[in-house]
């Protein structure tokens, strides 16, 4: 392993984490829900009385940030490898494992973790310890 | 106007993300790819966002409820069972294949480009496909 100096971001990315964190924790002291994106999503194709519309104005407003973003700041560039075939099977094992799994990065990763839950954390592990192996297979083992 | 709130919340979630490096797949395979050249900047965002959610639950939890005083909604689940754990390899699998998962997919969204809508197409179809299965599960026969 050699690290790569040039895109380590430390700051910008503890100083979004941060903001990211303080989103979760309005969310919970304001609205007394956990921030968790799949959750939040997948609760909507189940639609109960009076759960639906903060449901879709949080994630209107997740869908606007870039264009917020870009009033004040140039948009980051993304660097999507992936193809389409890729991009559809790589989005239809997250849509099915985070509902599986109750939870992704958010809901397990950042408010899980905040929480210390056990069944978060190791969630957390295992979903970071899959994404390993996938992309040493993809890069290293089969490329 | 709780929902005004709610609104900012996603926007505030959406320039995290942004800030954080973490829309662009490149940077989060970068991380991921521990044998190749290793960008550490997960931890970081990871780091952050824990230690001020911690906060925000630690004074939720000793408030008992909402600003509002609505009630506080906590997962009630402590089991680390099948379902988690074949949830989440299956999961980080599709993480790794793509470099998007659900929050960073739909923040970039909103950029107009063409592989986010067609990520969240599939992931939106992925979701539907376990409520289908959980609805059949419901109401089906036992089968097995």
């Amino acid at each position: 392993m050699t690290v790569d100096w040039i895109h380590f971001t430390p700051w910008a990315s503890l100083i979004g984490g941060m903001l990211i964190g303080l989103a979760a924790a309005l969310l919970i002291l304001l609205n007394g829900r956990i921030a968790g994106i799949s959750g939040i999503l997948g609760g909507l194709l189940r639609p109960s009385h009076g759960d639906t519309a903060w449901r879709a104005l949080f994630l209107l407003g997740l869908v606007l940030a870039p264009v917020l973003y870009a009033l004040f700041k140039p948009l980051p560039e993304l660097h999507v490898d992936a193809g389409s075939g890729m991009l559809l099977g790589a989005g239809l094992l997250v849509g099915i494992g985070t509902r599986y799994g109750s939870g992704c990065t958010s809901g397990h990763g950042v408010c899980g973790v905040a929480r210390r839950s056990p069944r978060s954390l190791a969630a957390t592990g295992l979903f970071v310890g899959a994404g390993f192996v996938t992309v040493y297979l993809v890069r290293h083992a089969l490329a | 106007m709780q929902l005004v709130f709610v609104f900012a919340i996603g926007l505030l979630f959406g320039i995290g993300l942004i800030v954080s490096g973490m829309t662009d797949p490149g940077k989060v395979l970068g991380f991921l790819d521990l044998a190749g050249n290793w960008d550490p900047s997960l931890l970081f965002v990871m780091g952050g966002a824990t230690l001020v959610a911690a906060i925000g639950f630690a004074l939720a939890r000793r408030r008992g409820r909402t600003l509002s005083g609505a009630p506080i909604r906590l997962p009630t689940s402590t089991a680390i069972d099948r379902r988690l754990v074949i949830g989440s390899l299956v999961f980080g699998a599709g993480w790794g294949l793509a470099g998007f998962c659900p929050g960073p997919a739909l923040a970039s969204l909103g950029t107009g480009r063409g592989e986010p809508l067609l990520f969240v197409l599939a992931m939106v179809a992925g979701m539907a496909l376990f409520e289908l299965a959980e609805w059949l599960r419901a109401r089906g026969p036992k089968m097995a």
